[in-house]
C-alpha cells in the first residue's frame, strides 16, 4: 500500500488560515490503514482546527467527509454538488488523491493533508516500512524475493556493499542490510550459488528516470 | 603475461614486483598546490596513488581534475569513481576524459552513503553499481564501444580495479564477492585497511583455495594509526572496519607521545606479515592526511628503492 504520514497541524493552518468554510476529506484506503488519512484522522484534524479558529475568535465552518478512494473518479463525483461550497479543501489521501481532487475541481483549493511517504507493509501496528520503488521492471525472482533497488540505500543490485556490518546498513543499525537479508533468503533455498550471478545494468527507462509512466490495457477499457 | 593497457601499476604487477600504492585526497578548495604538495611526499616511494573520489561523500576538488595535476607532475594517478554522483552518462564521460590525459588506472566504487557528508539532504544516482562500473569500463577499453553501443575513437587504455572488504558482512559471501568482481573483469584488488589479519588471512586463503588470486592482484591495505583515539574511532564508528581490541589496547597503552610512533610500528608490521602470504601481490598504504609518513614505512617495510619497471 502507500504509506503516507499526518503533516504537522501548524503547516495545514498556514495552509487554510483565511478560508472561513473548510472541507477535511478522508481516503478509506491506504491511508487508513497507516492510519493517516482516514475517517478517524479527519476528525481529529477537523477537531484541532475547530479549537485553533475558536482561539483566534474565528467562526470557521469545518466539514468532514471520508470517500471510498479520491484515486477513482466515480467516488470523486460523491462531493460534486458540495465542493465547490468551500474555499478550501484539505486531503488527507496521499498525492494521488490530492492530485486526482485537483484535476477534478478546479475553483477550490487543494491542500495536502500528509506526506505520501512509500510503498510499504505494516510490520506492526505503527509501524510502517518500504518494500516498492515501483521501478517498472521487477527484478525480486532474482533476489531471492527481498527488493535491492527499494531497501538496499545505495539500491545496488550486486551488493552487498562494504558498509554491511551484523546485518544492519552502515546508515542506520535500525535498517536491515538487503543485502544480507537476500544471501540469507538464498541460503535458506539452497540457492546461494545465485548470488555469484552477475546482475547486468539495469533499464530505469520503467523507473521515474523514464518520466510519467501509464500503463495501458486496452482489453478492459470500456 | 602480455600487457593490456600502459598502466605502470600493470607492469610492476606483471614483471612480479610486489607493488606499492598510495592515496591522495583532493582538498576541499581549488588550490592544486594542496594536492600536488601531498604527491610531492609520496611520488618517489610508490608506483601509483589513487585520487579519492569526494570521500565519506564530503565535497572536494574532483578526482578527475587531481589525477590531471598529479599527471602533469609525472605521477602515475589511480582515478577513483564512485558511482553514487554520476549516471552512466557522465560516467563514460568522465573515463573518456581521463583516458584523453592518459590517466591509465581506475578504481571503480559504489562511495559512502551521502548521509555521512556534506550534503545529507542530496540525491544519490546509483545507475550502476560497482561490479557495473567494473564491467563499464571493461567493455569501453576492450570493445571499443560505449555501452550505448556506439564506436569510441580512441578507446580508453585503463587497468582496471576495484576495492574488497574482506571484513564487512556477511563473512561467508566475501570470496564469492570477489570472484564476481573478477567476473565482472576486475584486474586488481584494494582491500579494506587491514588490522584483524588473522580474519584478513582466513580471506584470502579462500581466495586462494578458489584460485582467484591468479586471476587479479591483490593489494592489501593499511592505514597507519596516528593515536589511541583513531583506533577507537575506527574500530566503533567507520562503517566495515575491523580494529580488533588488541589493536585498540596496544595503542591505549602506549603513551600519548608515542602512539603515532607505535602506529607506524604496527603498520610495518603488518605489511612485514603479509608480503609472504600467498595472494598478495603489494600493497596499499592509505596514511589519511598523513602522507609524509609514507616515505617511512614504504623504506621501513623494504619496499624502497621501487622496482624500475623499464
Amino acid at each position: 500500500m502507500i504509506v503516507a504520514e499526518k503533516k504537522p497541524v501548524e503547516e495545514i493552518i498556514g495552509y487554510v488560515k483565511d478560508c472561513q468554510k473548510i472541507l477535511i476529506l478522508g481516503c478509506n484506503e491506504c491511508v487508513t490503514v497507516c492510519e493517516a488519512g482516514g475517517k478517524k484522522e479527519v476528525g481529529v484534524l477537523a477537531s484541532t482546527l475547530r479549537m485553533y479558529f475558536l482561539n483566534q475568535g474565528k467562526d470557521v465552518k469545518i466539514d468532514e467527509i471520508t470517500l471510498e478512494r479520491q484515486c477513482d473518479h466515480e467516488y470523486l463525483e460523491e462531493i460534486r454538488d458540495v465542493a465547490d461550497e468551500y474555499d478550501g479543501i484539505v486531503s488527507l489521501a496521499c498525492g494521488v488523491g490530492v492530485q486526482f481532487m485537483a484535476e477534478k475541481y478546479h475553483s477550490v483549493p487543494i491542500y495536502p493533508g500528509v506526506n505520501t511517504c512509500f510503498l510499504g507493509a505494516t510490520e506492526q501496528r505503527g509501524l510502517w516500512t518500504e518494500r516498492c520503488q515501483a521501478c517498472g521492471n521487477c527484478m525480486l525472482a532474482l533476489t531471492g524475493g527481498i527488493c535491492p533497488v527499494s531497501r538496499c540505500a545505495k539500491r545496488l543490485l550486486n551488493g552487498p556493499c562494504g558498509g554491511s556490518s551484523n546485518g544492519k546498513c552502515e546508515i542506520s543499525k535500525d535498517i536491515d542490510c538487503a543485502w544480507q537479508l537476500i544471501i540469507d533468503r538464498l541460503k535458506a533455498l539452497g540457492r546461494l550459488e545465485d548470488y555469484e550471478k552477475i546482475c547486468d545494468i539495469k533499464d530505469w527507462s520503467t523507473d521515474r528516470a523514464g518520466g510519467p509512466r501509464k500503463v495501458v490495457r486496452e482489453d478492459v477499457q470500456i | 603475461m602480455s600487457l593490456k593497457t600502459p598502466s605502470k601499476l600493470e607492469k610492476m604487477l606483471s614483471q612480479g614486483h610486489l607493488a606499492v600504492t598510495s592515496e591522495c585526497g583532493p582538498p576541499r578548495g581549488s588550490d592544486p598546490e594542496a594536492i600536488r604538495k601531498k604527491a610531492g611526499l609520496i611520488k618517489d616511494y610508490v608506483d601509483a596513488v589513487n585520487v579519492t573520489d569526494n570521500q565519506t561523500s564530503v565535497t572536494r576538488m574532483s578526482s578527475l581534475a587531481a589525477c590531471i595535476h598529479l599527471k602533469l607532475m609525472g605521477v602515475e594517478p589511480i582515478f577513483q569513481m564512485v558511482t553514487r554522483d554520476r549516471n552512466r552518462i557522465a560516467i563514460q564521460s568522465d573515463i573518456l576524459g581521463a583516458a584523453s590525459f592518459d590517466i591509465f588506472n581506475m578504481l571503480c566504487l559504489s562511495g559512502d552513503h551521502q548521509s555521512f557528508g556534506d550534503n545529507p539532504k542530496g540525491q544519490n544516482v546509483h545507475d550502476l553499481d560497482s561490479m557495473q562500473l567494473v564491467q563499464t569500463v571493461r567493455f569501453m577499453r576492450d570493445e571499443g564501444k560505449f555501452l550505448g553501443g556506439g564506436d569510441i575513437s580512441r578507446p580508453p587504455k585503463i587497468f582496471v580495479g576495484a576495492a574488497a572488504n574482506p571484513f564487512a558482512d556477511p563473512f561467508e559471501i566475501r570470496v564469492p564477492r570477489l570472484a564476481k568482481k573478477i567476473a565482472a573483469g576486475a584486474e586488481f584488488i584494494q582491500t579494506q585497511c587491514i588490522y584483524n589479519l588473522d580474519k584478513f588471512e582466513e580471506w584470502i586463503k579462500g581466495v586462494c583455495d578458489r584460485g582467484l588470486h591468479e586471476k587479479t592482484a591483490i593489494l592489501a591495505g593499511v592505514t597507519p594509526l596516528k593515536s589511541a583515539g583513531m583506533a577507537k574511532f575506527m574500530k566503533n564508528r567507520v562503517p566495515g572496519m575491523d580494529v580488533p581490541d588488541e589493536v585498540v589496547k596496544r595503542m591505549a597503552d602506549t603513551p600519548k607521545d608515542k602512539q603515532a610512533d607505535e602506529g607506524i610500528a604496527i603498520c610495518i608490521e603488518t605489511i612485514e606479515r603479509l608480503k609472504s602470504v600467498e595472494g598478495v601481490k603489494g600493497f596499499h598504504i592509505m596514511a589519511i592526511e598523513w602522507e609524509e609518513k609514507v616515505p617511512e614505512i614504504v623504506e621501513r617495510a623494504g619496499l624502497y628503492p621501487r622496482p624500475e619497471t623499464g
